[in-house]
């Protein structure tokens, strides 16, 4: 009897123990979100909204005087791959579009390949100067962003033309007699992009070398491993976080870039930027424009969810 | 199997950091010879250039001034990945991607070693530092005496011929660090191999090492087996840096050969050998531990006199403040072996005697 009464006093008191811890975790829960309050409204005005709209107009009619029809329609999506022969009306892979994204994609990720050759060894050698030097080097990196973005591209433009530095040097120096080709090419639009997105590579590339133990370095020469071994053994699996950051930070922007290509591809080498930019403009297919970028939107999240993965993945291992 | 050559030596070795104003000396003309298999400690102040003189042996500085020979060779050429040294790194330095495991198999996998032999070793290495269990676990979730065990096996897996301790017992408590003295002391038993040891506590020195040299200020002041830097410290600092010491001044006033006699402060003369420079009148200084001095009746035969000023209990000993007649203060240690401390009382007057082999002339 006495043993039964003691019992089920105390589950009584657990019970309301846990109440009280109930109601302080809705509590908390409300402050959290009260906190979180003005982020969340700034996402939803600033990103969700646009979004949304865009979202909205990829499925209406295309007005041919610009703008759009409130009509429900899925001819936008529908012209994303595919297109209607003017002539017999049978289908088509749309080519133009594919080869389209299929060169943004590639260049882009030419642009991040070459932004990665360039600036992990620039990371490496601002992380192992003496630390009042290293402000001088990254205020340096970034000195082409205080720089408008169309000037920086017309600059480069005058470096690589056909009557440019680079042409004219080599002709004066007598390695070619007549100018290579640089303008209007794809090679232009990498070297644009890299030029204008490098810093971003090297700044995320930079935060984790700053961070890496060099004595980890020595501790690989130490265990006989030679500088190409320490380098692939030890700096970049330690760097990888800068690594990928730095990738995501480059790719993401070339994929939809639109001044440089405009300027140094000319009207002939396009990227998905400059299509989705003829859609609302000379094409007057406000609907396409829109459903292209939420597609352009789709390529960055799936580059990101690799991202997330591959770093919570890391993170995991870590913790 | 002994070779004549020795492990590592030193060869007037300086290392000049910067340059101009801003020149730092770490080392100073230092000569050292390490011989095979044994245990030398480095032990000094902080900033009296040990790991500097480490970092020359092990390849990442190169010295400003002479040279460093591993078994006879002049090593100036080789790179630290091309040395048969390994580093137990002061703060381990272990690779946080990698497992325990990664970690102790890295040397062997990069000197090309076979995947079945470097698991082999890898094994071997982990029932050497007892972390068998652990061999799966990422370096950054073991403990501070585990990660310390890891660096340790690490550093010996690849079966250098050297192997270099920077003070890698610093950061355990004192029990985990006694436990680690016995147990590198039993690893370097059964591996063979040198070791060079960096500390700055004395008693690991003592305990630990097979010779130490002293440092202080870029230089080396002496090197000897344990009980030679203890009992016979060659100067000041020594004497005052290993364990506790007492300084007496006294004065030569006969000297044949190298037999003489010294006045102590007391006015009491004792027969001494004597250094080759001290001449009659000169002065000198004795170094006295404070556990080789007896107290004894003052009425007696007695080397000092003085007045009990405090008296400390430590348990197994008590130390004993005698202020001196000439003002100087000696400190006495007693084993509780009777109970000194009953009997004298803070105000007695003592005689103190000492062994003349207790008596250590310092050099100037
Ligand atoms: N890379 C360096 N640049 C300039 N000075 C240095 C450098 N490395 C060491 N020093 C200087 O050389 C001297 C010896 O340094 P070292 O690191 O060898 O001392 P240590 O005996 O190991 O001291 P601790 O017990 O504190 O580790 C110090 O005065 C130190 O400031
Ligand atoms: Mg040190």
């Amino acid at each position: 009897m006495a043993i039964s009464g003691t019992q089920s006093q105390r589950g009584g008191t657990h019970v309301s123990a846990a109440e009280a811890a109930a109601a302080f975790e809705r509590r908390e829960t409300r402050t959290r979100w009260l906190l979180s309050a003005p982020a969340l409204i700034t996402l939803a005005v600033a990103s969700i909204g646009p979004l949304l709209i865009v979202l909205v107009y990829s499925f209406l009619q295309k007005n041919p005087n610009g703008g759009v029809f409130w009509q429900f329609s899925t001819d936008a999506w529908f012209n994303v791959i595919l297109q209607r022969d003017i002539f017999d009306d049978t289908l088509q892979f749309a080519d133009a579009h594919l080869s389209i994204f299929w060169r943004s994609v590639k260049l882009s990720m030419g642009t991040t390949v070459l932004a990665l050759i360039f600036g992990f060894p620039t990371a490496y050698f601002i992380a192992t100067r003496p630390e009042r030097t290293r402000e001088l080097w990254l205020f340096l990196i970034t000195i082409p962003f205080w720089t408008n973005l169309l000037i920086r591209t017309f600059a480069i433009q005058e470096v690589i033309r056909n009557e440019g530095i680079v042409n004219s040097l080599l002709l004066w120096v007598g390695i070619i007699d007549a100018p290579i080709q640089m303008m209007f090419t794809d090679f232009a639009i990498m070297m644009g992009m890299l030029y204008v997105f490098l810093p971003l590579m090297v700044l995320p590339l930079y935060a984790s070398m700053e961070k890496l133990d060099f004595r980890l370095v020595e501790a690989g020469y130490d265990l006989y491993a030679t500088r190409l071994q320490v380098l692939r053994r030890v700096i970049i699996p330690l760097v990888k976080p800068g690594i990928i950051a730095g990738s995501i930070l480059v790719f993401i922007p070339s994929l939809g870039a639109y001044v440089t290509p405009r300027v140094l591809g000319g009207g002939k080498s396009l990227m998905l930027g400059n299509l989705i930019e003829l859609q609302f403009g000379q094409g007057r297919n406000w609907p396409l424009g829109a459903a292209l970028s939420m597609t352009l939107l789709c390529i960055v999240m799936v580059a990101l969810l690799v991202y997330v993965r591959k770093t919570s993945r890391q993170g995991g291992a870590h913790g | 199997m002994s070779t004549a050559a020795a492990a590592v030596e030193a060869k007037n070795v300086s290392k000049i950091f910067g340059a101009g104003v801003g020149e730092v000396r770490a080392l100073d003309n230092v000569s050292v010879t390490i011989r095979q298999n044994e245990f030398f400690t480095l032990l000094g102040p902080s900033g009296c250039g040990k790991t500097t003189l480490l970092r020359l042996i092990a390849g990442f500085e190169m010295p400003t001034e002479g040279s460093i020979l591993l078994e006879g060779e002049e090593v100036a050429h080789l790179p630290p990945f091309k040395r048969p040294v390994n580093t137990v790194f002061q703060n381990y330095a272990l690779f946080p991607h990698m497992s325990v495991a990664e970690n102790i198999g890295f040397g062997l996998e990069m000197l090309g070693k076979p995947k079945t032999e470097v698991q082999q070793t890898v094994d071997a290495m982990l029932r050497l530092v007892r972390m068998e269990e652990l061999k799966h676990r990422k370096t950054s979730q073991i403990s501070g005496g585990q990660q310390q065990r890891v660096a340790l096996a690490r550093a010996l897996a690849p079966r250098p011929k050297v192997l270099l301790l920077d003070e890698p017992l610093s950061a355990l408590d004192y029990k985990l660090r006694k436990d680690m003295q016995l147990e590198l002391k039993r690893m370097q038993h059964e591996t063979g191999i040198t070791f060079i040891f960096v500390t700055h506590d004395q008693e690991e020195a003592l305990t630990m090492s097979d010779r130490i040299a002293v440092m202080s200020q870029g230089n080396i002041l002496q090197i000897g087996s344990p009980d030679e830097i203890y009992e016979r410290p060659a100067d000041r600092f020594v004497a005052d840096f290993i364990g506790e010491t007492n300084f007496i001044e006294a004065e030569v006033i006969e000297r044949i050969g190298e037999d003489g006699r010294i006045r102590l402060p007391s006015g009491v003369a004792v027969s001494h050998k004597l250094a080759s420079n001290a001449g009659v009148g000169s002065r000198v200084t004795l170094a006295i531990r404070p556990e080789r001095i007896d107290l004894v009746r003052a009425d007696g035969e007695t080397h000092l006199k003085g007045k009990v000023d405090n008296i400390v209990y430590f348990g197994t000993d008590t130390t004993f403040h005698v202020g001196l007649d000439s003002g100087q203060s000696v400190t006495v240690r007693v084993q509780n072996r009777r109970g000194h401390q009953e009997i004298l009382q803070v105000g007695d007057v003592v005689g103190l005697t000492i062994a003349p082999e207790a008596m250590q002339i310092l050099r100037d």
